[in-house]
């Protein structure tokens, strides 16, 4: 069997005396699709933080590929995982190139620039995002769908297996919402990233995802395939919301509707 | 904008300023004096006795003090951030007084005993600030201004304190080494700031690119590799050793390393790969330039330079509160 890409066990994180995450365990297999839902609040994106040290702290064990995350020094760790945050890249001073560079960081030496493997790996992810027309921009002048796209590819340029991603493709319009979905799906089917996301919203959240994890009050209330995630009950438990379930011809997930709170 | 012709320009203009200062001044020096070190005559004695050595000292002063500015900005992604917005100069000056007033001599490890106590006082400063950018994760850059505002009046008092229960010569050394100002003769000051700004220098230019990724933000940096942490632990020990030395030798001159790395920034971009060499030759020709006109502008009589950098700076750091390009660190 193979090693788990992420394994975390009995992890548990206090900030500002405030219990953010309570005995979390799960484990992610290379090549997985994690979907990391739950209500505002619950630990999704501290949890996500925790898988690559930007929080530091909270007790238990948390693996990467097998190596407990102690033992790796940050670049180490960063050769492994990349990641996509929430940013607003309205003011950032850069390139999408110069931005897409920096990704190449934990390869390069203090006085090294970028060399001639660190350029095409850096074209290899501009091209599989489909941003070479936008390398030359400024980052402020990109719409949010096209600067998402260049973050992920700046990820990719990381050289990472896996990739964290903090809600993708909230507050994109509808075009990008389908295109940076369809280019994780790819990313993961095709180019074999273990691909862990975090988002609120379940109808974008679970097309493509193999396995969803659910968590509320910063524990996991669900660990399984996405089907399985959207049954009345469970969800009024998660969102302490009702919601409508809509047939979706062609596929197996229905679409759902909030439409009262509890 | 950018690339590698207007780094070259800003080199070169800060080469030709420190290549012509040393002839300015109220005694006009002939360019034969130039070129003969050995020459006996006033001239000569002149331009290698005061001259040089003071050009050398504002050039590394000002190299410094711009490297210290740039880092600072890019640390705490304000372009108002500096090591004197957050306290360390005045922690320095702080350390200098305390050695002027309670008349201590001794030196340490070669350096002048001035030297170690503006450190342990930029020290003491630094200490405090980064324990409180500790102390509550997701404190804010404005948050840490207001602090260094706070310790720079702390510290201030304590130096007026010092200077009302000592006696007039000391009170009156302390207060000529707050003004700030670079009056030295022989290379000795130079020498004592050359290895400061020499090992800084080469270390904040071999972080180029954790500077950079700290301009995006900690947690893109920390995700993409970057130990923040000894990062962040690493320009602030080389910033105070290099502020301290500038503050030691010519008492607290402002503003140039808020100015510099912004005017700089706006000419070659954002790249500290080529953006730290550059701020740091441009600090210096532009600390040179500024006392040039201090020794110059109302001859015989100098303007303290710290005067002129602060005349200059306190309408720029306005212009940068008003949002004049100076919303962000670009």
């Amino acid at each position: 069997m193979d090693t788990p890409a992420v394994t975390v066990n009995n992890f548990s994180l206090e900030l500002g005396g405030a219990q953010i995450l309570n005995d979390v365990s799960f484990s992610v297999l290379p090549g997985d699709y994690l979907s990391i839902v739950g209500p505002n609040g619950a630990g999704k994106t501290t949890l996500l933080k925790c898988l690559n040290r930007v929080l530091t702290g909270g007790s238990g064990d948390v693996r990467i590929c097998g190596t407990p995350i102690g033992e790796l020094s940050q670049r180490e760790l960063a050769q492994r995982v990349s990641y996509v945050p929430q940013l607003d890249g309205r003011s950032l001073p850069f390139t999408a190139a110069e931005f897409m560079a920096m990704g190449r960081y934990p390869y390069l030496s203090s006085f090294s620039g970028i060399r001639e493997h660190d350029r095409s790996e850096l074209n290899a992810a501009a091209c599989q995002a489909g941003i070479e027309d936008l390398l030359e921009r400024q980052l402020d002048t990109l719409s949010g769908g096209e600067r998402q796209k260049v973050f992920i590819a700046a990820a990719l340029a990381q050289g990472a297996q896996i990739m964290l991603l903090d809600e993708p493709t909230t507050f994109l319009d509808y075009r990008h919402q389908v295109e940076v979905g369809r280019l994780l799906r790819h990313l993961n089917r095709e180019g074999g990233k273990t691909v862990l996301a975090v988002t609120h919203d379940l109808n974008s959240a679970l097309d493509g995802c193999n396995r969803a994890l659910a968590l509320k009050q910063g524990e996991i209330v669900f660990d399984g395939p996405p089907v399985e995630l959207l049954q009345e009950t469970r969800l009024r438990d998660i969102y302490r919301t009702e919601f409508a379930f809509i047939e979706q011809p062609g596929s197996e997930l229905p679409f759902i509707r909030p439409w009262e709170a509890l | 904008m950018g690339g590698r012709g207007v780094v070259w320009a800003v080199v070169l203009i800060s080469l030709a300023v420190v290549l012509l200062a040393p002839l300015a001044g109220p005694h006009a020096i002939g360019l034969s004096a130039l070129f003969d070190p050995s020459a006996a005559g006033v001239d000569g004695e002149i331009l290698w006795k005061i001259r040089v050595p003071r050009v050398c000292t504002s050039f590394l002063a000002g190299c410094s003090l711009a490297a210290g500015g740039l880092a600072f900005q890019a640390l705490f992604r304000n372009p108002l951030a500096t090591p004197f917005t957050l306290g360390v100069a005045s922690g320095a000056s702080l350390g200098a007084s305390l050695y002027v007033g309670l008349g201590l001599t001794f030196s340490l490890f070669g350096f002048s005993g001035e030297t170690a106590a503006s450190f342990a006082g930029a020290m003491l400063a630094v200490g405090f600030v980064y324990s409180l950018s500790r102390l509550k994760s997701g404190f804010t850059t404005g948050g840490m201004l207001l602090a260094g505002v706070a310790v720079s009046f702390f510290f201030s008092s304590l130096i007026l304190l010092i200077q009302y229960i000592s006696d007039f010569t000391k009170s009156f050394n302390i207060l000529r080494r707050l003004i700030g100002g670079i009056q030295v003769v022989g290379f000795g000051p130079a020498l004592n700031l050359l290895p400061f700004a020499l090992v800084g220098g080469v270390v904040l230019v071999s972080l180029a690119h954790e500077l950079n990724l700290l301009t995006v933000g900690e947690d893109i940096a920390t995700s993409r590799g970057v130990d923040v942490r000894r990062v962040r632990k690493v320009v602030f020990g080389v910033v105070s050793l290099m502020v301290a030395a500038v503050v030691s030798v010519c008492g607290p001159i402002g503003f140039v390393g808020m100015m510099a790395p912004h005017m700089v920034r706006l000419l070659v971009g954002p790249d500290h790969r080529r953006l730290t060499p550059a701020t740091i030759l441009f600090g210096g020709g532009f600390l040179t330039l500024c006392d040039t006109m201090a020794r110059t502008l109302i001859a015989p009589v100098e303007i303290p330079v710290g005067v002129i950098t602060a005349l200059l700076g306190g309408p720029f750091f306005l212009w940068l509160l008003l949002g004049g390009q100076g919303g962000r660190i670009s």
